[in-house]
Formats: structure tokens, C-alpha cells, sequence
């Protein structure tokens, strides 16, 4: 693997002030992205994976999102110390994102070939003619049928699998150097979904680009990660090369995760689910923030924030029973 | 497209017979002596009486009537007035005069409804967004025959700003006071609907995504979200064309225009069955080709809507 940094998040703080309180989504994240590489940001709903990755973008709504501390790192530049203008010319060109519900996030009354070729012409300058012809030239890349004639197509008239195709070209028009995909598959059918996820990993190999996946689905995370990173209550709580996860866990939360996943040879008996809800993030548990449905759960877990601990050259993890749930 | 223009203009043949006919059948229903009504307080003499009741199919029943009407109306016969005035003159007189100040009234609505509406959507809550909302309940609160004498009194007479009638060669200045008149009726729903459109298309998905594609503020609302906000815009305006011809009876009846309403107006007021079915009638087409104009531009607005 290649150990030039692309992106390098450090220890990013986000909270939602509202009317109900302060939501603390993203509290001290550390990320790492390597080009080449694809990193799986995993996690339930409200982790805070997705608040992270748009704190990425800068595509936050502010209010109510703030983001009161840490650094997001391009290449060594802290994006959040860019002006805005210049914060501008880094999205779509430098990293881009896509988007779970393609349907939605593509905008229903422009041709998707208009919002193809409006990065060209806002970005690049490029005349009307010569956008619209690598606009069919991004559909025919991301596999499109008849490409030359869908770019004058609606949104609408794409089929589920195709619209998040589009949205895919469209994220990578410029050629970013990352690109951040916010549960690119979850909108979509098992087959579609294994067909996106090795379009992404066909065109990602091509371009050398760094990718952070964020899901939620442990199946798509095993065949197509380099490494996992596990949120949970707005914290990396470990992280880890991907095989190393899948055998063997150091956070309790991870094997809670890997136990609750349905297994053929498990058929007949009752499946693991993890106790209880992901916490209210305007009142986060004191202590290790998983304590109230772990397992390993002890007097410590209830006080005591449990600190980062290195147990392999690639492997962190944040639990105060490492070893235990490691089983050494 | 083509299917759906032709079932229209079907439609709206039923549409323009059916309104007729209604009020033709109230005006009918509304004048028991339309002789006595023509010659005023002298005393009609048996023999005038036939021979006007057989001039006008009097003595015909109410469905020959309507049957002579109708076939005057298609052949472009608007027939007379009671004041024995050419209709289709009086007509082609007072249409240019209404269409003038409906255009002018419809543009002042639509361009500081939508221009006040996107920027208070922008910045819901703020001095400008909580200025317009009391303004527009303002608006809203007044009557047009409370507004129109007014605004006749305070800009026209005392402050002289304005003249405060207009004749039939009226020019854009002389009918600016009135248009805003008119279009007073319609800006405060224009601006709500734009503000609360935009503000709900600014939460939209696809607005990240425009952010996302790193595009400037001015473009992401001025290509993507405008276009979006606009599609209930441009319906209620269709529907608006209807308010605004109610208003112009009163609009143009205090600034003294000699226009549609004006004579609609008087047509009412003396009773004059004719007229007042004659310019319904022409009233109604409007209404209806305009109506139709509004749904195809709906489906240019959004290509989610195809009429088949």
C-alpha cells in the first residue's frame, strides 16, 4: 500500500445546536485515507459517519451543524482554515461525494446530461459543445447503455441501478483524487448492489483513488474494503485491516456487530442482535458511550472514557477489555 | 402532447357552451321585462311589443333563444346591446384597455413575488423575511373595494404621484397605480407560496449534491433550486388570471378605466342581458386558452409531468 496520506481527518468535532440541545454527532474522529485504497467507515444510523463525511465536503448546514474542532487535511492543507472560494474549487474537483438515494439527489428537472456537463463549464470553463461530449463519455464509462442518447434523459427515466451509476460519473467528472460514497448501495437491490460496488472498485483501481465507504452493511464492507474503521456515539472505536476484524474483533461493539450478522450454519437458532438503541447524541452515556448494551460491561466502563489503545501496527482500538475480547 | 392539446380544446368547447349557457340562463331568469327594460318608463303600446318580441325571438322559448344566441355568437355576431351598441365593437374597444393593465398587473405580482419570496425563503426568520410576512398580511387582510378608493385618495389625489383615473389610450404611467391595485390580489399568495417552495427546495437532496459538485451559492439557487420553486409558482399564477379579471370589475370601475370590467360592471348594474353575456362569454375563452397556456408551460417547467 501506498503511504503517501491523502486525507488525514484529526480528531474532528461536530455538534448540531437545535432548540432541544446540543447534539454532539462527531466527537474527536481520526481518519487516515491512502491513495489506492478503500476505507470502510462502518456504523448504525446517528454514528455520526455520515456528519463526518459531509464535515469533509463542507457541505454541512451551518446552523445548525458546527464544527468546533479538529483538522481536515488534503494533502498537508487543513480545508477548514480555506476560504470558501477556495474550499469550492477543492469539492468535485479534489474529493467528491455520492450519495445514497440517487433519485433524490440528482436534481428532477435537469437532463442528467445538464448536470453532468455543468461541472466541465463551471469548473473547467468548457464550452457547451465539448461538455455535453464528455458528458457521454463519463455515461459510457460508468457503463451506461446507449449513452449518446440517455444523456438527454430526466432522472426519472433511469432505473435505480443506472441513477446511481450517473451519480457515480458524476462524482468522478473531474477526476478526484478521493471520493467519498455515503451508502452508495443501500437504495438498492441485492444484484444491483454487487454490480455498483465493482463498477466503484473497477474505476477506483483505474485512477489510483482513495475511496471511503460508508455503510452500515458488514456484507458489503468484507469484499471490497483495505480497512475498517467502526464508529459508534460519534467515535472511531476501532479500527483495523479488514481481515483482521472479521477474525478476530478487539472491540466489544465490533464482535457484537459480527455476531448479530444472519449465518447459513446458525440456521434454527436465535440470532445475536445487540441490545437496546444507539444512544441520543444530546445525551451520550458517560464513560465507554457502548457500556449500557455491551456484554463485557464492568464499573470502569460506567466512568472511565477508555483510551485508544495500539494493538497492532494497523490496529487501534478504544475498548477497556482489548484483551478479553481479543480472548488472549 | 399533441393527444393532450386536442382533448383540451376539446374540453374546453364543453367548458365554453356550458358557461354560456349558465349565463345566459341567469341573466334570463334575472330580467322579467327586458322590453320595459329597453324603452325605459314610457309605456309600450301592444303593437311595439309584437313586433320587438318577434325582432328578438321573445316569444320563443328559452331554448330558441339561447339556440338564436348561440348561433349569432359563432358566426361572430355578438348581437346589440340594450343601448343598441355593436357588442362586438364595444368589445374590441375595451379588450386592449384589460389586457394592458392585466399584464401590467400580472408581471409587478409575479417578478416582486417570486424576487421578495425567494430571498425571505432564503432567510426564513430574518428582518426582511418577518417585514414581508406583516406586509403581506397587510395585503391580504384589505379588500379590493377597500384598497382601490383608497389608493385612489392617498396616491392619486393627495400625494398626486399617480393620475388618478385612466382613460381608454391610457399608457403604462397612467395605469401603474391600478395594475398595483390589481395586483395586490395576488402578490401576497404569489410570495408565500414562492418562500415556503424554495425553503422546502433548499432542504432538498439534490441541493447538496449542487454543493457537493462545488458550485457557488448564487448558482445552486439560481439554477437548481429557482427552477424547482417555480412549478407551484407558475400553477397558482394560472389560477391568479381568474382572480384578477373579478378584480378588474372593481379596479376599473373606481380608476374609471373603459375596460372589460368597467362595461361588464355597467352591463349588470342597467340590467343589460346582452352585454353582460356576451362579454362573460369572450371572458370564459380567455380564461380557458390561458388556462391551458399554464399546463404546458407546468410541463416545460417539469419534465416529470408528461401529458399523454
Amino acid at each position: 500500500m501506498n503511504q503517501e496520506i491523502l486525507l488525514d481527518v484529526r480528531d474532528l468535532h461536530v455538534e448540531f445546536r437545535t432548540r432541544d440541545g446540543v447534539a454532539r454527532a462527531v466527537n474527536g474522529v481520526n481518519l487516515r485515507l491512502h491513495p489506492g485504497e478503500t476505507l470502510a467507515v462502518l456504523g448504525e444510523s446517528g454514528c455520526g459517519k455520515s456528519v463526518t463525511a459531509q464535515a469533509i465536503m463542507g457541505i454541512l448546514d451551518t446552523p445548525p451543524a458546527h464544527i468546533t474542532g479538529g483538522q481536515v487535511l488534503y494533502r498537508g492543507v487543513d480545508l477548514l482554515q480555506l476560504p470558501e472560494r477556495e474550499r469550492r474549487k477543492v469539492r468535485a474537483n479534489r474529493i467528491a461525494m455520492i450519495f445514497q438515494d440517487a433519485l433524490s439527489a440528482l436534481n428532477p428537472v435537469y437532463t442528467v446530461g445538464f448536470q453532468l456537463a455543468e461541472l466541465f463549464r463551471v469548473h473547467r470553463g468548457t464550452s457547451r459543445g465539448e461538455a455535453k461530449r464528455r458528458a457521454v463519455e463519463l455515461l459510457d464509462q460508468v457503463r451506461i447503455p446507449d449513452a449518446r442518447r440517455r444523456v438527454n434523459d430526466y432522472p426519472h427515466q433511469f432505473s435505480g441501478g443506472m441513477r446511481q451509476r450517473v451519480m457515480i460519473a458524476m462524482a468522478l467528472a473531474l477526476d478526484p483524487e478521493v471520493l467519498i460514497a455515503d451508502e452508495p448501495t443501500t437504495a438498492l437491490d441485492v444484484t444491483v448492489q454487487a454490480q455498483i460496488m465493482n463498477l466503484l472498485a473497477d474505476l477506483q483501481r483505474q485512477r489510483t483513488m482513495g475511496l471511503m465507504l460508508i455503510t452500515h452493511d458488514m456484507g458489503v464492507v468484507a469484499d471490497v474494503a483495505d480497512r475498517i474503521a467502526v464508529m459508534y456515539a460519534g467515535r472511531v472505536v476501532e479500527e483495523a485491516p479488514v481481515y483482521d476484524i472479521y477474525g478476530r474483533p478487539a472491540h466489544a461493539y465490533t464482535k457484537a456487530l459480527l455476531e448479530s450478522i444472519p449465518r447459513l450454519d446458525h440456521k434454527g437458532r436465535q440470532l445475536n442482535v445487540i441490545q437496546g438503541l444507539p444512544p441520543a447524541l444530546t445525551d451520550v452515556p458517560r464513560g465507554c458511550s457502548f457500556h449500557p448494551r455491551c456484554a463485557y460491561a464492568r464499573e470502569i466502563c460506567r466512568h472511565e472514557e477508555p483510551p485508544v489503545y495500539q494493538i497492532a501496527p494497523q490496529r487501534i482500538a478504544s475498548c477497556h477489555f482489548v484483551r478479553e475480547v481479543l480472548g488472549v | 402532447m399533441f393527444r393532450f392539446i386536442v382533448r383540451r380544446l376539446l374540453q374546453m368547447v364543453l367548458t365554453f357552451f356550458g358557461a354560456t349557457f349558465v349565463v345566459y340562463a341567469l341573466m334570463f331568469a334575472y330580467v322579467d321585462d327586458p322590453l320595459q327594460a329597453l324603452v325605459g318608463d314610457r309605456p309600450v303600446t301592444d303593437s311595439q311589443r309584437a313586433a320587438l318580441n318577434a325582432r328578438y325571438h321573445l316569444d320563443e322559448g328559452f331554448f330558441a333563444q339561447y339556440w338564436h344566441y348561440i348561433k349569432g355568437l359563432l358566426t361572430g355576431d355578438f348581437g346589440q346591446s340594450l343601448t343598441g351598441r355593436s357588442i362586438g365593437d364595444m368589445l374590441s374597444q375595451a379588450w386592449p384597455v384589460t389586457i394592458r393593465l392585466a399584464l401590467l398587473s400580472i408581471v409587478i405580482a409575479a417578478v416582486v413575488a417570486i424576487g421578495a419570496g425567494v430571498l425571505s425563503g432564503i432567510r426564513r426568520g430574518g428582518v426582511f423575511d418577518t417585514v414581508t410576512l406583516v406586509l403581506t398580511l397587510i395585503v391580504l387582510a384589505m379588500p379590493i373595494v377597500v384598497l382601490a378608493p383608497l389608493a385612489q385618495l392617498v396616491f392619486g389625489i393627495q400625494l398626486g404621484w399617480f393620475p388618478p383615473t385612466a382613460g381608454r389610450n391610457a399608457g403604462l404611467y397612467e395605469l401603474l397605480l391600478p395594475a398595483l391595485v390589481l395586483g395586490s390580489l395576488v402578490i401576497a399568495t404569489e410570495l408565500r407560496v414562492t418562500r415556503t417552495s424554495v425553503a422546502e427546495n433548499l432542504r432538498a437532496d439534490y441541493v447538496r449534491t449542487a454543493k457537493a459538485k462545488g458550485l457557488a451559492p448564487r448558482r445552486v439557487i439560481g439554477v437548481h433550486v429557482l427552477r424547482n420553486s417555480l412549478i407551484p409558482v407558475i400553477t397558482l399564477i394560472g389560477v391568479d388570471i381568474g382572480v384578477l379579471m373579478s378584480g378588474a370589475i372593481v379596479t376599473e370601475g373606481v380608476f374609471n378605466i373603459p375596460g372589460v370590467g368597467f362595461n361588464l360592471f355597467r352591463g349588470i348594474r342597467t340590467e343589460d342581458g346582452p352585454l353582460v353575456v356576451g362579454f362573460v362569454s369572450v371572458l370564459v375563452i380567455v380564461f380557458l386558452v390561458i388556462n391551458l397556456i399554464v399546463d404546458l408551460l407546468y410541463a416545460a417547467l417539469d419534465p416529470r409531468i408528461r401529458y399523454e
